[in-house]
C-alpha cells in the first residue's frame, strides 16, 4: 500500500476513494503543520516565545488520519506532536499561534505549553504532557460513547512509540480490548523518545505485534504516506464505529528535528542519520506524488504554499497582537465556583 | 468518561490500592478544568475505604488524605455518619468537580443511624457541630470522630464541656465552622487517624494560629496517628497505632485542665 | 515437550528422580495442609485473617524444584505458600506469619503469607498487584549490572496481575536488557470475583510475549513436572545470559480468595465442584502410585507426617509472644523515626 511516487504509474495510484479535492487538503494540511511548526522555533529563535515543539515526519500519518476523522461525531484524543492531525480536525492556525503566544484567547487561557489544545467544538481532548496519560481518558471516553448506546461514533487516540512502555497504555488497550470499545489506537511510532531510540525501548521493533497479545486486530502502515495511513486509519474507525470493537494501527514515521526548542538531538544521535533519512520526507514526497499524478499542477503547488505562508503570517500577526491573560486569571477554573480551600 | 459527559463513581478498594492511580488523579482529573479553561471538566467521584483498627496491616490500613488534601482541584470528603454519607455522595455526584470520597472502613459495621428516605444533598465544605460544647474545641472525621464524641460524652458526666466538630469535607474545609467554635471554646485539640506530620491537623492548626491565635487560652494540641509507614498486623502494633476514647479523653482533660 | 499425561497416568520425568518427585509431592501434600490450617485458625477465631492457594500446589512445587537456592531470586505474590516451602521456607516460619509473631520475618507487621526471607533470597512483597515486579526486574538488572552469571529472577503473579501497568512496564523493561528474569503467571481464572473474561479479550497470558520480544510458552499448572520443565529451561535461559521468557502455568482456585471472601456470590459451587476432577494433588498420588515411586503406605505415612509438623508448627508458633508495641516504631529508617530533627 505504501506509495512510492517514483516507482509507481499514475494508474497506480490508490486513492482508497479519495476524490482530488481530498488529496490537496491532505498536502495542505502537511504544508500548513510544518510552516506552522517552523513558525514555532522561529519564534522561538527570535526570543519571542520560551518553547516549541516539533513534529517535523509526522506530517503524512497525521493529516491522513485527520482524514478519516468524522468532525462533529468523532472525538480525539492526541499528544503534544500532534499538530497535523489537530488542523485535520479543523484547529485553524490561529488557534495554534494563540497556544505558542499563551494568549488569553487561546483554549487554555495561556495556561498550558504549546500545541497542548483542547476544543470541545472540535472533539479535541485536552492534552497533557504526561506520557500515557491520555489513554485512559480516550478509554473512558469511548466507553462512554458504548454506554451511552451511542453509534457511528469513536475515539481516535495517539501517542508516539515511547508511550507504549507505560503502564497507562497497557492498561488502556487491554480494558478496550476487554469491552469490545470504540477507539483506534494510533502510534505514530517516530524511532525517538526524546533521546531514547526505539531499540532502547522494546525488545522488538514493531509496536502492532503487541495487539495480539491483547486479543484486538493490530496493524502497521509506512507513516510517511498520507493515503496509507488515511486506509488504515479509516478502517479501523469505521470498524470502531460500527460496534466492531478496538484497532492498534502503528504508523512508521520518523522524527526529522529535535525533541523540542530545548533539546539538542546531536548529543543522541548524528545529522547524518537524520540527513539520511530525510530522502523519506513525506511533504515533498506527497507533492512530488500529487503533481506527477496531475492532481495539482507546479504553479497550483506554489499557490499552495503561498496561501499557506499567508495565513500563517496573519495568524502569528493576530495572536501577537492579542492580550496575555490577566494575572488574576490563575485563580480561574480550579473548580467550577471559587478556588480557595476554606470554605467560610 | 466524566469528560464526555457521564458522572462516572469509581471505586478504589483499599485505599491503600491508589497509589498507582495517582497520576491520573492528580495529574489529570484534578487539572482538567484548569487546563483547558473550562472547556472540558471532570466530574468524577472516587470512592474508596481507608483507615484501620480491622487488623488490615501494612496494606488495608492506610489513611491517604493527607497525599491528595495538598491538591487545588480536588475536593474530599470524608462523611463518619449513614445520613451524612447518603447526603455527602449525592452532593459529590451532583459535584461538577472531582471528588475523592473516603469512607473508614471499620464505620461500614460498626457505625448505624437512620438514613432518611429520597433524595438529599448535604453541602460539600461544611462541617457539623455533633456536639455543642463550651470549654474545648476538638476536631476530627473518620472513625476518630466517633471515639471523640465518646469521650466528649464522657466528660460531660465528668461536667467538661467539649464541643466536637465533625469535619465532613476536608477539601474544600469549612474555616467558619472552626474559628467559631475555636473563639467560643479558646482551645483547639485535632484528632485523625492519619500521620501527625503534614496531616490535616497542621494546616488547620495553621489555619487557627494565622487567624484566631489571640482567641486562644492554651497551645493547639493533635492527637493523631504515629509517623510510621502503617499499623502492623499484629495486635499490638495495630493498638499502638490506633488511638482510643480513653486516650482522647485524656488529652481533652488536660487540654480544659491547661 | 512430552508431559505427564495425570488422566492416562503417563509420566515424563525430564531427569526428576523418585525423591525428588517425592519431595515435590510432599511440599503439595504440606501447602494444602498449611492452607486448610490458615483457614480453621480463622474460623476458630485464632486469626483474622488467610489466604488460600488450593489449585496451585502442581504449579508452584514444580516451579520451586527449578529454582536454585542459595543462588537465584524468588520475588513472589500472595498465593505462593507453595512455591515459599519449596525454596526453603517452613512450615513453622509460616505459621509464625499466620500467628504475627514477633519471630515473624516481618516481626508481626504483614498479611499472612506475606513473606520475605533475605537468606532464602525471598524478596520482601505488599498486597499491592504488581508492585513486585519493579522490584524483581530490578534484582535481575543487578544481577546483570554486576556481571553475575548462573543467577536468575523467578517472579510470579496471578492472571489479574497481568492487566496493571506495572506488569507492562517491568515485561518491557527485562525484555530490553534482556535481563536474567522469569515471569511466571499463575493462571488461575479468577482475580478475586473477575472472571478471566474480564480481565483479557483473548485467554492466553504467553501470547503477549511476542510483543515484547521474549519467548512465551504455556503448560499444564496441575502437572508438577511439566511445570517443573517448563520454568526450568526459562530460568536456564535467564542465568545463561539470555534474557527474559514469559511462562504461563494454567490452574484453578478452588477456595474463596481469603477468608473474607465469599466466592459463591460471584460462581456457584458447580462450577468449582466440576474443576475439583482435576484437583493436582490426588491426581500426582495416582500417578506416583501407578508408576511405584510412593506405595500406599508411603503416602498415607508422609500425610500422617505433613500433619504433624503442621500440628507441631501451629503449636510452637501459637506459644511465641506478640511482638512489642513500641516495635511499631522500628526499621522506619536506619536511625530514629521522627520526621522531626532536633
Amino acid at each position: 500500500m505504501a506509495i512510492k511516487p517514483e516507482a509507481q504509474s499514475k494508474v497506480s495510484l490508490e486513492r482508497h476513494g479519495l476524490t482530488d479535492e481530498q488529496l490537496v487538503a491532505i498536502l495542505r494540511t502537511m504544508l500548513m503543520q510544518r510552516t506552522l511548526e517552523n513558525r514555532g522555533f522561529q519564534l522561538n529563535r527570535q526570543g519571542k516565545i520560551p518553547f516549541a515543539s516539533a513534529s517535523e515526519g509526522h506530517e503524512a500519518v497525521q493529516a491522513g488520519a485527520a482524514m478519516a476523522f468524522e468532525r462533529g461525531k468523532d472525538i480525539l484524543v492526541p499528544y503534544y506532536r500532534d499538530l497535523g492531525l489537530a488542523l485535520g480536525i479543523g484547529l485553524t492556525p490561529y488557534e495554534v499561534l494563540l497556544s505558542l503566544f499563551a494568549r488569553a484567547a487561546d483554549h487554555s487561557a495561556g495556561r498550558q505549553f504549546p500545541h497542548h489544545y483542547a476544543s470541545r467544538r472540535l472533539g479535541l481532548h485536552t492534552i497533557s504532557s504526561i506520557i500515557a496519560a491520555q489513554l485512559p481518558h480516550a478509554v473512558g471516553a469511548a466507553f462512554a460513547l458504548q454506554y451511552s448506546g451511542e453509534t457511528g461514533r469513536a475515539v481516535l487516540t495517539t501517542f508516539g512509540d515511547g508511550a507504549t512502555s507505560e503502564g497507562e497504555w497497557h492498561e488502556s488497550v487491554n480494558f478496550a480490548a476487554v469491552h469490545t470499545l470504540p477507539i483506534v489506537f494510533l502510534c505514530e511510532n517516530n524511532e525517538w523518545a526524546i533521546s531514547t531510540p526505539l531499540s532502547k525501548q522494546m525488545g522488538q521493533p514493531d509496536v502492532f505485534k503487541r495487539a495480539e497479545g491483547y486479543g484486538l486486530p493490530g496493524g502497521v502502515v509506512d507513516g510517511m504516506d498520507p493515503i496509507a495511513c488515511y486506509a488504515a486509519v479509516g478502517a479501523a474507525m469505521q470498524r470502531a464505529r460500527s460496534g466492531g470493537g478496538p484497532t492498534l494501527v502503528e504508523a512508521k514515521c520518523y522524527r526529522f528535528l529535535s525533541h523540542t526548542t530545548d533539546d539538542d538531538d546531536r548529543t543522541y544521535r548524528s545529522p547524518d542519520e537524520v540527513q539520511a533519512r530525510r530522502k523519506d520526507d513525506p511533504v515533498p514526497c506527497f507533492e512530488r506524488l500529487l503533481v506527477e499524478r496531475a492532481v495539482l499542477n507546479a504553479e497550483q503547488v506554489e499557490a499552495l504554499k503561498r496561501g499557506v505562508l499567508e495565513e500563517t503570517n496573519d495568524a502569528t500577526d493576530r495572536a501577537e497582537a492579542m492580550a496575555y491573560p490577566d494575572a488574576a486569571d490563575l485563580y480561574e477554573k480550579v473548580y467550577a465556583e471559587g478556588w480557595e480551600p476554606w470554605t467560610v | 468518561m466524566a469528560m464526555e459527559g457521564l458522572r462516572p463513581i469509581a471505586e478504589i478498594q483499599f485505599a491503600d490500592f491508589i497509589y498507582p492511580s495517582f497520576n491520573q488523579i492528580v495529574g489529570e482529573a484534578a487539572k482538567i478544568r484548569y487546563r483547558s479553561n473550562g472547556e472540558y471538566t471532570c466530574p468524577l467521584v472516587i470512592r474508596t475505604p481507608y483507615g484501620g483498627g480491622v487488623r488490615g496491616a501494612l496494606s488495608h490500613s492506610v489513611s491517604i488524605e493527607a497525599l491528595f488534601y495538598h491538591v487545588p482541584g480536588l475536593k474530599i470528603v470524608a462523611p463518619s455518619f449513614p445520613d451524612d454519607v447518603k447526603g455527602l455522595l449525592n452532593a459529590a455526584i451532583d459535584d461538577p468537580d472531582p471528588v475523592l470520597f473516603l469512607e473508614h472502613k471499620k464505620t461500614y459495621r460498626l457505625i448505624k443511624g437512620e438514613v432518611p428516605d429520597g433524595h438529599y444533598t448535604i453541602p460539600l465544605g461544611k462541617a457539623n457541630v455533633r456536639k455543642a460544647g463550651t470549654q474545648l474545641t476538638v476536631v476530627s472525621y473518620g472513625l476518630y470522630l466517633h471515639w471523640a464524641l465518646e469521650a466528649a460524652q464522657r466528660l460531660q458526666e465528668e461536667n467538661v464541656s467539649v464541643e466536637v466538630i465533625d469535619l465532613r469535607s476536608i477539601r474544600p474545609m469549612d474555616k467558619t465552622a472552626i474559628l467559631t467554635s475555636v473563639q467560643k471554646t479558646r482551645k483547639l485539640l485535632i484528632v485523625h487517624e492519619d500521620n501527625k506530620f503534614g496531616g490535616i491537623g497542621a494546616e488547620i492548626s495553621a489555619m487557627v494560629a494565622e487567624e484566631a491565635l489571640f482567641s486562644l487560652d492554651s497551645p493547639i494540641r493533635r492527637l493523631c496517628g504515629p509517623d510510621v509507614p502503617s499499623m502492623g498486623y499484629a495486635l499490638p502494633l495495630e493498638e499502638e497505632f490506633m488511638s482510643s476514647p480513653a486516650e482522647m479523653a485524656d488529652a481533652m482533660r488536660a487540654m480544659v485542665k491547661f | 515437550m512430552a508431559t505427564t499425561d495425570l488422566r492416562t497416568g503417563s509420566l515424563e520425568r525430564h531427569g526428576l528422580s523418585d525423591e525428588q518427585l517425592r519431595d515435590m509431592f510432599r511440599n503439595m501434600l504440606l501447602q494444602r495442609q498449611l492452607d486448610n490450617r490458615g483457614f480453621q485458625l480463622n474460623r476458630q477465631g485464632k486469626v483474622p485473617f488467610a489466604l488460600g492457594s488450593e489449585g496451585h500446589e502442581a504449579l508452584q512445587a514444580g516451579a520451586a524444584m527449578a529454582f536454585n537456592r542459595g543462588r537465584d531470586i524468588l520475588a513472589p505474590y500472595y498465593r505462593d505458600l507453595g512455591l515459599c516451602l519449596g525454596i526453603g521456607l517452613s512450615p513453622f516460619e509460616i505459621l509464625l506469619s499466620i500467628f504475627a509473631r514477633a519471630e515473624d520475618h516481618n516481626g508481626g507487621r504483614q498479611f499472612p503469607n506475606h513473606y520475605s526471607s533475605k537468606a532464602a533470597g525471598l524478596m520482601s512483597f505488599s498486597s499491592i498487584l504488581a508492585a513486585h515486579l519493579p522490584h524483581a526486574v530490578g534484582a535481575a538488572f543487578a544481577i546483570a549490572y554486576r556481571g553475575e552469571t548462573g543467577r536468575a529472577v523467578l517472579a510470579t503473579c496471578g492472571d489479574g496481575t497481568t492487566s496493571e501497568g506495572e506488569w507492562h512496564e517491568s515485561m518491557n523493561f527485562a525484555a530490553v536488557h534482556k535481563l536474567p528474569f522469569v515471569m511466571l503467571v499463575e493462571n488461575n481464572e479468577w482475580a478475586i470475583s473477575t472472571p478471566l473474561a474480564k480481565q483479557m479479550a483473548q485467554p492466553e497470558i504467553w501470547k503477549r510475549a511476542a510483543g515484547y520480544g521474549m519467548p512465551g510458552r504455556r503448560f499444564n499448572g496441575f502437572d508438577p513436572i511439566e511445570t517443573y520443565a517448563a520454568v526450568k529451561e526459562a530460568m536456564d535461559r535467564a542465568r545463561a545470559g539470555e534474557g527474559p521468557t514469559l511462562v504461563e502455568g494454567t490452574c484453578y482456585r478452588y477456595l474463596a480468595h481469603s477468608t473474607d471472601d465469599n466466592d459463591l456470590t460471584y460462581r456457584t459451587r458447580e462450577v468449582v465442584q466440576e474443576r475439583r476432577k482435576d484437583d493436582p494433588v490426588p491426581a500426582f498420588e495416582a500417578v506416583l502410585l501407578e508408576h511405584g515411586i510412593v506405595t500406599p503406605e508411603g503416602v498415607a505415612a508422609m500425610r500422617k507426617d505433613v500433619l504433624r509438623e503442621t500440628n507441631e508448627a501451629t503449636d510452637a508458633a501459637e506459644a511465641l509472644p506478640y511482638p512489642e508495641p513500641t516495635d511499631l516504631y522500628k526499621h522506619v529508617y536506619e536511625g530514629a523515626w521522627e520526621p522531626w530533627q532536633s
